[in-house]
C-alpha cells in the first residue's frame, strides 16, 4: 500500500512525481501565466534539468540546481516525505534527524552534479497531460469490487 | 451476535491458504526460469483443485509453468485456481460471519452472466493487459524495473476513456503506481506477496471478456436507509460505497444493499477533494451527511445488491438516524450475496451493529473486547475528511461498522458511533462531510481542495486544448 499524497498547493509546481528513475514535475513561470518550465533530477547521478514546455533551455540551470529544480524538490517532500524522496534518489542525508528539503538538496549538489540530456522533457510533459487528462474522467456508479484492496487511511506520506 | 464464533478456527482455511501461499511465493521471483522450490509451489495450488472441475487444466498449466513453457492460457488457469481456492475460502468465512451476526440469509438469486457483447476494441485492449499481467508474472517482484511496470501505463490510458473498462483500468492503474513505487523489486526490503498476487489475479480474471459483466440487472422502489460509507482510494481513483438498509414498497422483505460511485483523480486530489469528485454524481452522498432516507423509484439493482445509481430514480425522504436503523431495520435485513468471480475474503465487508463492549489499546492497536472476546478495530480506515477520528472510537459506547477479514482475523472497520456526552448519545460519522459540511476544519479542507481542483482545471485548459 503506498499512502495517499499529503494536501499541497499547487499554484507553484502543479505536477510532481517521482518515476521514471527520475524526480520530475512541471513549474509554473513566475512572470508568464501560459508559461511551465519541465524539470528534473535523476536518481543517483542527480543529473539535471530545466526546460521550457516550448523546449527552451532554462537559463538558471547551466551549471546547477535553477530554482524551479528546487521549488520541485520542495514539494515533491511536502507530497511524499522526505523520507520517500531521499530514497528514491539516493540522497540519504547523514546520521540523525529526519531529512528535509534543504538537506537533500544539500546532499545533491555537494556531488556537483552535472545537467543531464533534455531528452526526457517531452516524456515529462505528456505525462502531466496525463495526469490533468484524469479531471476530464467521468464518475461512474456501476461498483469497481477491487477498489475493497485500497481502504483509505487517515495516514499521509 | 455470537462473538466467540469470531476466534475459532475455520475448517481447512489454513490448508487453502498454504495452496495459496506456495503460488504467491512463486511469483516472487517470477515464472521465466521456476526453480524446484516454485515448482513445488505450483504443484501444490494444483494438488489443491484435484478434487475440482478444474483439476485437468491446472495440472497442466503447473506442469507447463514449472517447465518455464507456459502462455498465457496457462497463467490464465492458474489465476482461476488461486480464485477458485480463496473462493472457497470466502464461502467458508461469510458462513461464519451468517452464525455471528445471526440475520436471514440472502435468497439465492439466479446467477447467469448479463448480456451486452464486448467490442473489438475492448477485447483488444483485454489482450493487452493480459499480456502486461503475463510479463509481470514472468519477470517476478523481483525481478520487475521501471520500464516492466510502465508497460502499463499505455493500456490504462486507453482503457479509462471507456466507462465499460473502468474496473480493470482502475485495478491496473493503482497496482502499477503501487510496483513503480516499489522499483526495482531487486533491492525491495519487503515485498507484499499475499497482496500482490491477489491484484495479479484480480487483473489476469478481468481481462477475459465478460468476467466484469454486472449480474442480471432488476429496478427497485422503496425507501432506502443508509448506515454509513466506506471509502477506498489509491492514488489515482476513488470510490465511495453507501451500505444500507433497503425496504421495499411492496412490502416484501428488507435487504441489505450498496450504492457506489467512483472516479479516476490526479494524485494531488486528496482529502475532502474526494468528495467534491464523487458529489456531483451521486445525491445519496448528501442525503448520508445530512442524516436522510432517500426514496428510490424504479432504480436499478444487481443480483448482488449493488444499486447502479441514477439521481433522476431517486429523492430526498425524511431524516433517518443511522444508528436508529442498525437497531431496528438492520437484524431483519438480508446479506447480500457475491458474485462468483469476486468471492474473495477481502470482499468481505458486512455491517454491525456493537454495543457494551470494552476498549483496549496497546501495542497491537485499538480493540473492542465484545463478550470477551477480543475484536481489531481498524480505525484508521476511515476518511480522513470526516470527523470520525480514531480518539472517538476509542471513547465510543456503541459502533456501527463493517466485519472485515484481513490478515487471518476478523477485523471492525467504524462507520459510526456513538458517545456518552452528559448521559445522552451524540453520535459521529465517518461520512458526515461527504455532501459538504459547516464544521470549521472541515470547510477549510473543503477550501484547500477546491483551490487545488482550480489551479489543475486552469493549467488543463491552457496546456491540454493546445
Ligand atoms: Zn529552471
Amino acid at each position: 500500500m503506498v499512502p495517499p499524497a499529503r494536501a499541497r498547493k499547487l499554484a507553484k509546481v502543479p505536477f510532481v512525481e517521482l518515476a521514471d528513475g527520475r524526480l520530475q514535475g512541471v513549474v509554473s513561470s513566475g512572470s508568464d501565466i501560459g508559461r511551465v518550465y519541465v524539470s528534473s533530477v535523476e536518481a543517483g547521478t542527480y543529473a539535471f534539468s530545466c526546460s521550457t514546455n516550448n523546449n527552451r533551455p532554462c537559463g538558471g540551470a547551466r551549471g546547477t540546481f535553477c530554482n524551479h529544480i528546487r521549488a520541485l524538490i520542495g514539494e515533491a517532500v511536502l507530497q511524499y516525505g522526505a523520507g520517500r524522496v531521499a530514497r528514491y534518489l539516493k540522497a540519504e542525508v547523514a546520521e540523525g534527524g529526519e531529512p528535509d528539503a534543504q538537506a537533500i538538496t544539500s546532499v545533491m549538489t555537494a556531488a556537483l552534479p552535472s545537467p543531464g540530456d533534455r531528452s526526457a522533457a517531452a516524456q515529462v510533459f505528456s505525462r502531466f497531460l496525463r495526469h490533468l487528462s484524469y479531471l476530464e474522467l467521468e464518475p461512474v456508479t456501476a461498483p469497481l469490487p477491487e477498489m475493497h484492496w485500497f481502504p483509505t487511511t487517515r495516514a499521509v506520506a | 451476535m455470537r462473538a466467540d464464533l469470531l476466534t475459532d478456527a475455520v475448517d481447512g482455511l489454513d490448508e487453502a491458504l498454504a495452496a495459496v501461499d506456495g503460488f504467491d511465493d512463486a511469483l516472487v521471483d517470477g515464472l521465466l526460469r521456476p526453480q524446484p522450490r516454485q515448482a513445488a509451489g505450483l504443484t501444490g495450488l494444483a494438488d489443491a483443485l484435484a478434487a475440482s472441475p478444474l483439476a485437468a487444466r491446472v495440472a497442466e498449466a503447473a506442469e507447463k509453468t514449472a517447465a518455464g513453457v507456459a502462455g498465457e492460457d496457462h497463467f490464465t488457469a492458474l489465476a482461476g485456481a488461486r480464485t477458485a481456492l480463496l473462493g472457497s475460502v470466502h464461502d467458508a468465512l461469510s458462513a461464519r460471519v451468517a452464525e455471528v451476526v445471526g440475520r436471514p440469509v440472502a435468497p439465492e438469486r439466479e446467477a447467469v452472466p448479463g448480456g451486452g457483447g464486448d467490442d473489438a476494441l475492448g477485447v483488444n485492449l483485454l489482450g493487452a493487459a493480459r499480456g502486461w499481467l503475463c510479463d509481470l508474472a514472468r519477470v517476478g517482484w523481483r525481478g520487475m524495473d521501471h520500464e516492466t511496470v510502465a508497460g502499463a501505463a499505455p493500456v490504462v490510458s486507453a482503457m479509462l476513456s471507456d466507462p465499460a473498462l473502468r474496473r480493470l483500468a482502475t485495478l491496473l492503474d493503482g497496482f502499477a503506481a503501487e510496483l513503480a513505487a516499489s522499483c526495482p523489486g531487486a533491492t525491495l526490503e519487503r515485498v507484499p506477496v499475499r497482496r500482490w498476487a491477489d491484484l495479479w489475479t484480480r487483473g489476469m480474471l478481468l481481462t477475459l471478456p465478460g468476467a466484469a459483466r454486472l449480474t442480471p440487472v432488476t429496478e427497485v422502489s422503496g425507501r432506502l436507509l443508509p448506515l454509513g460509507v466506506d471509502v477506498q482510494e489509491h492514488a489515482t481513483a476513488v470510490q465511495a460505497q453507501v451500505h444500507a438498509v433497503f425496504e421495499p414498497a411492496d412490502g416484501t422483505a428488507s435487504r441489505l444493499v450498496r450504492a457506489s460511485v467512483s472516479a479516476p483523480k490526479p494524485d494531488t486530489v486528496v482529502g475532502a477533494g474526494l468528495w467534491q469528485v464523487l458529489r456531483p454524481r451521486m445525491s445519496l452522498l448528501g442525503a448520508l451527511g445530512e442524516g436522510r432516507a432517500m426514496e428510490l423509484d424504479a432504480m436499478p439493482v444487481t443480483a448482488e445488491g449493488d444499486l447502479l445509481w441514477d439521481d433522476a430514480r431517486a429523492r430526498a425522504g425524511e431524516s433517518a438516524d443511522a444508528f436508529v436503523t442498525a437497531r431496528v431495520a438492520l437484524p431483519a435485513a438480508s446479506g447480500c450475496v457475491t458474485a462468483p468471480l469476486d468471492r474473495h475474503p477481502a470482499r468481505i465487508a458486512v455491517p454491525v451493529l456493537l454495543e457494551g463492549y470494552g476498549v483496549q489499546e496497546d501495542e497491537d492497536g485499538l480493540a473492542f473486547l465484545v463478550a470477551g472476546e477480543r475484536l481489531a478495530v481498524d480505525a484508521d480506515r476511515v476518511p480522513a475528511a470526516g470527523p470520525l477520528t480514531p480518539e472517538a472510537v476509542a471513547g465510543s459506547a456503541a459502533c456501527l461498522g463493517l466485519l472485515r477479514w484481513d490478515a487471518g482475523e476478523f477485523r471492525l472497520q467504524p462507520l459510526a458511533v456513538e458517545r456518552t456526552v452528559r448521559k445522552k448519545p451524540v453520535a459521529v460519522h465517518a461520512g458526515a462531510w461527504a455532501g459538504g459540511t459547516a464544521d470549521k476544519a472541515g470547510a477549510r479542507a473543503e477550501k484547500a481542495a477546491t483551490d487545488a481542483v482550480t489551479v489543475l482545471r486552469e493549467r488543463a485548459g491552457k496546456l491540454l486544448r493546445k
